[in-house]
């Protein structure tokens, strides 16, 4: 575990509110407005961590639990993540299941701290998640296994790491786009962006993440955000990986993941600005289509090696 | 010129000329005319004697088409002076639905002739085609040419029935494509540039991958066989013959499905020639049976008597594909059928007809005391019972005496006991809606129209096409027993 | 070369999988005018420096009418009709793309099982072709839609032109062009129906098309 592993992780930490800050002002900009400063997100943490929480008295140690899985779950799928030349502070053969169980326990702690209070909204909001959830998770696993067919390796770190530009002429290398294809879809679906859910709508109808956090207040909604944007950013290396595989030394391969972060902060900024949101029923189809997506790139890649 | 291109150009031509023709009667003369031409150049070239030995011809006029082509040409010449009278009686421009009362308009004569000649054409292109790419574009295009005829009342129930015929069928035939393309892929590799025409693949024959040609056996029954109307694939068939006008009917049943048979016997026959007539033989017989079986099922208590004769298309093309398949003597048999089947049929129809003319209904429980309200339909309709039913002394009674010798001669006894089952319940079926119909007092709604609307130019059609079926039952003149013979030979049935 | 005939195939199935998940009929239109013009575009591609004015001359044939004149035909059937949307397919869009998910690899596995090599760098060709022909049968099945029916009808058609190209088949020309007359006529046949449909009905869908049983 090199220095510069470390320093991911701690430069994640410290870095992941400022994401959705800066898609928020990517999005200020397209609408003609001046928008919250680019850091607003780390005023609104330190904000709700100064308040206390009110809990409702339906509400058991459940509700509670809820947000630290969140955080937890998103952060220790942080540590397999792979950046920038694909290294990641743990690697291990497996580590994309790890990755990806993480990711899941996580939601799992959200959905049933919501259910926990028994309120229709976040009943509704947690049905919701659940159920695009089902749709994306496959995605992921289904994509992260033809790269893993593609590549030869078992790790995150390794199949980030055997991605280069050379790969995408060898046969079988298109399977690698869709797969990136298929991970922007997956991506905007689990961190709540546009065109699968609203970050920004105040309606609870049309909610599904923010529907489950109404009830949680101060502190714990501090955890929930905070966990969103952690969670922002362990999916955010899988796509911008596709965008900046860098080789060289650690410290380019620092560079390059942060570039790529960047630049996917306001690729969510501006792709938020021009696009519709869909209409409930159709998100089952865009994420259909991540899945048919991802299935494609398996066989082809499982094709191209000549095995089944 | 050689004639069996101008077998397919003469009605195209005549079918250009009908669509530019204005008046309604000289567009009728030169239907009819057209058809007598077609029916005279057909008997001439029999006559002449074979045409096109040359194995790389695309087409050609030989025993394997001659009887066929005879059959579809007499009929359409029936079919087109029945028309002639048919489309004068329905010249108003607005008609009263029988069944629903509706008013409705006809599709424009013109059109329609033209469609007809158009139809004839390409059924002689099916007949004359021996290169089975030229032979899918024909079929596909008897389907196409034949969708507007269907639809030549127009009204809801027809519009389904065209929209189901051509949806059905083009998805077929689209298989049948595929089969093409599968049986060029079965060639060896250095004969894939061969010409793909029955003669020469049947040369080739050996030297093909089995299975690919199996493969494209089977999607080629498949797509023919839903045109054909073999069972299960038949779901278009009752409902196109029903709604179709009475001598549009006719043409689909004694033409159109035949063209089909036509089709599948040329596969037939490559798998013959490469060995495999077991498997190829082995499909066509169980599928002859299952559309027999299906036949007769739905036959029973059938209350629409078009519908009626559409399930009996079904179960007469089973006995030809049961035929084919067993071969030797069954193959004599299916072709005389095929024959025998055009013109009992093309009877039928033309007769329901007349019968849905004067009662105005297609209800079997409201045609009554036919034999008295219309004596010559009555007459007609009861003598096609006896005919389709295979009963001396007509033709199909002799062709399924052949079907059977053929049977019992291969000792194929479970296929024996199942033909000779779905015959007699066919004939018990069809025996119930037949007799009510033509004897007794005439119904209620029978009695308003005694006008007895049966113009001579109604009766004469099918009155020829009965008598055809009575000569092949009677006497078989020997240049067509030769022809039926060699037509065994050439499309597999030798074995 | 190769790769580029790589990504023409996998662009095949993608349109694939967007006509099972559209529920416009127009857009299943232009998706499949979308795919008729990559497959003629194919076997330029494949053949490398061995492309002979009659393959230009017949990749311009068959590009036109499936871009050009087919979607012409259609869109002229939809139009007026309120065929907009299908609301209540027999098979939900979700569930449509899904199946589809599930005929890629029996396709693959059919594709292979025929040993077909295809021409140079398309050794995928035989299994898109087979998935397209698969998708345009569902789509008859699963939809309602005259126009939409007709789409599928067409997709089955591009399915078997590809699986022609995969056998490096040449049909004699004459018989090619007979087979693109009798596509476009059956499309040009189709719609006129698809346009009475909907005068008689009011609709394009052809669930309205019942009262024929027995």
């Amino acid at each position: 575990m090199s220095a510069a592993a470390i320093l991911h992780l701690l430069i994640a930490f410290a870095l992941a509110p400022l994401m959705t800050g800066v898609a928020n002002r990517v999005k200020a900009g397209f609408a003609g407005r001046t928008g919250a400063p680019v850091l607003q997100p780390y005023y609104d943490l330190a904000r709700l961590l100064r308040k206390g929480a009110v809990y409702s008295t339906t509400t058991t140690w459940v509700f509670r639990l809820g947000p630290c899985l969140g955080v937890a779950g998103a952060a220790a799928a942080l540590v397999v993540a792979p950046w920038g030349g694909g290294r990641a502070t743990l690697a291990f053969d497996g580590d994309l299941l790890f990755f990806a169980a993480a990711l899941a326990l996580a939601r799992f702690g959200t959905i049933l701290a919501a259910l926990d209070t028994g309120s229709a909204f976040e009943g509704m909001g947690a049905s919701r998640e659940a159920t695009f959830a089902a749709l994306a998770e496959p995605s992921l696993l289904v994509g992260l296994l033809a790269l893993a067919r593609a590549s030869g390796e078992l790790s995150l770190s390794g199949i980030y790491h055997a991605l280069t530009p050379g790969h995408l002429a060898a046969p079988g290398g298109v399977a690698v786009l869709l797969v990136a294809a298929a991970f922007g879809i997956v991506f905007l679906a689990e961190n709540a962006r546009l065109p699968v859910d609203d970050p920004n709508t105040h309606l609870e109808l049309t909610m599904i993440h923010e529907a489950m956090a109404l009830d949680h207040g101060g502190p714990d909604l501090a955890l929930i955000h905070y966990g969103a944007a952690l969670k922002f950013w362990a999916l955010g290396t899988l796509v911008a990986g596709f965008v900046a595989p860098v080789h060289d030394g650690a410290w380019t391969a620092l560079a390059a993941i942060l570039g790529g972060m960047f630049l996917l902060s306001v690729a969510v900024g501006v792709a938020e600005s021009v696009m519709a949101r869909l209409r409930l029923a159709k998100v089952p189809n865009f994420l259909a289509a991540a899945f048919a997506l991802s299935v494609l790139a398996l066989l082809l890649s499982a094709h191209a090696k000549g095995g089944s | 010129m050689n004639l069996p291109l101008a077998l397919v150009l003469l009605p195209a031509g005549a079918a250009l000329a009908a669509f530019l023709t204005r008046a309604d009667r000289p567009r009728r003369v030169l239907l009819v005319a057209t058809a007598a031409t077609h029916a005279a150049l057909v008997i001439a070239g029999w006559a002449r004697g074979a045409t096109g030995d040359d194995a790389e011809a695309w087409l050609g006029l030989g025993p394997a088409e001659l009887p066929f082509l005879a059959a579809t040409s007499l009929l359409f010449l029936a079919a087109s002076v029945y028309g002639a009278g048919y489309l004068a009686r329905e010249a108003a421009a607005e008609h009263v639905d029988h069944e629903e009362g509706f008013l409705f308009q006809n599709t424009r004569e013109a059109a329609f002739t033209g469609g007809l000649l158009l139809f004839l054409a390409t059924m002689s292109l099916v007949a004359v085609s021996r290169h089975f790419g030229l032979l899918w574009v024909a079929v596909e295009a008897t389907t196409l040419v034949s969708a507007p005829l269907i639809y030549f009342h127009r009204h809801h129930r027809s519009l389904e029935a065209t929209w189901k015929y051509l949806l059905v069928c083009s998805v077929g035939i689209a298989f049948a494509l595929l089969g093409n393309f599968f049986l060029a892929g079965a060639l060896p590799r250095g004969a894939s540039h061969v010409p793909m025409t029955q003669a020469v693949l049947a040369e080739n024959a050996a030297r093909m991958n089995p299975a690919w040609l199996k493969a494209a056996f089977v999607l080629l029954l498949v797509g023919y066989g839903t045109k054909m109307g073999l069972a299960p694939m038949h779901t278009w068939l009752p409902d196109a013959h029903s709604e179709a006008p009475s001598m549009v009917s006719a043409l689909l049943s004694g033409a159109l499905l035949n063209g089909a048979l036509l089709a599948i016997l040329r596969a037939h026959a490559v798998c013959v020639a490469a060995g495999l007539g077991d498997f190829s033989g082995g499909l066509l017989v169980f599928l002859g049976l299952v559309s027999m079986g299906v036949a007769a099922a739905f036959l029973i208590h059938q209350t629409d008597y078009k519908r009626m004769l559409a399930y009996s298309s079904v179960e007469h093309m089973g006995v030809m594909a049961l035929g084919w398949g067993v071969g030797g003597a069954a193959a004599f048999g299916a072709g005389l059928h095929m024959m025998g089947h055009a013109f009992t049929k093309g009877m039928l129809f033309l007769a329901a007809g007349n019968l849905l003319a004067i009662w105005r209904s297609k209800q079997t429980s409201e045609v009554r005391g036919a034999l008295r309200a219309a004596p010559a339909s009555g007459a007609l309709w009861l003598t096609g019972f006896l005919a389709i039913s295979g009963l001396p002394p007509f033709g199909l009674f002799l062709s399924e005496l052949r079907i059977l010798q053929g049977l019992v001669a291969h000792a194929r006894w479970t296929e024996t006991a199942l033909f000779l089952a779905f015959l007699a319940v066919v004939f018990v079926a069809m025996a119930r809606v037949f007799l009510r119909m033509v004897f007794g007092e005439p119904s209620a709604k029978g009695e308003t129209p005694l006008r007895l609307r049966e113009p001579i130019s109604a009766v004469l059609p099918p009155l020829a096409l009965g008598l055809g079926a009575l000569v092949l039952g009677v006497w078989i003149p020997s240049w067509i027993h030769s022809a039926l013979q060699g037509m065994g030979l050439m499309l597999g049935g030798g074995r | 070369m190769e790769t580029f005939a790589e990504v023409l195939i996998i662009l095949v199935v993608l349109t694939n999988l967007k006509l099972l998940g559209s529920s416009r009929a127009t857009a299943c239109i232009r998706t499949v005018a979308a795919q008729g013009v990559l497959l003629a575009a194919l076997p330029l591609v494949t053949s490398g420096d061995a492309i002979t004015l009659r393959m230009i001359a017949q990749a311009l044939v068959s590009g036109t009418l499936k871009a050009f004149v087919l979607p012409f035909l259609l869109l002229r059937a939809t139009r007026g009709a309120r065929a907009g949307r299908e609301l209540a397919p027999f098979v939900g869009y979700t569930t449509s793309i899904l199946l589809g998910v599930a005929l890629m690899p029996l396709a693959l596995a059919l594709g292979r099982k025929l040993g077909v090599t295809g021409p140079a760098g398309a050794d995928l060709l035989a299994p898109a072709a087979l998935f397209t022909l698969l998708v345009g049968l569902l789509i008859i099945v699963c939809r309602k839609q005259a126009v939409t029916l007709v789409v599928g009808y067409l997709a089955m058609e591009n399915g078997i032109y590809a699986m022609g190209l995969a056998f490096a088949q040449r049909e004699p020309l004459l018989v090619e062009m007979g087979i693109l007359l009798d596509v476009f006529a059956a499309v040009f046949v189709m719609g006129l129906v698809a346009r009475h449909i909907h005068r008689e009905f009011d609709t394009l869908d052809t669930d309205r098309l019942s009262s024929l049983k027995g």
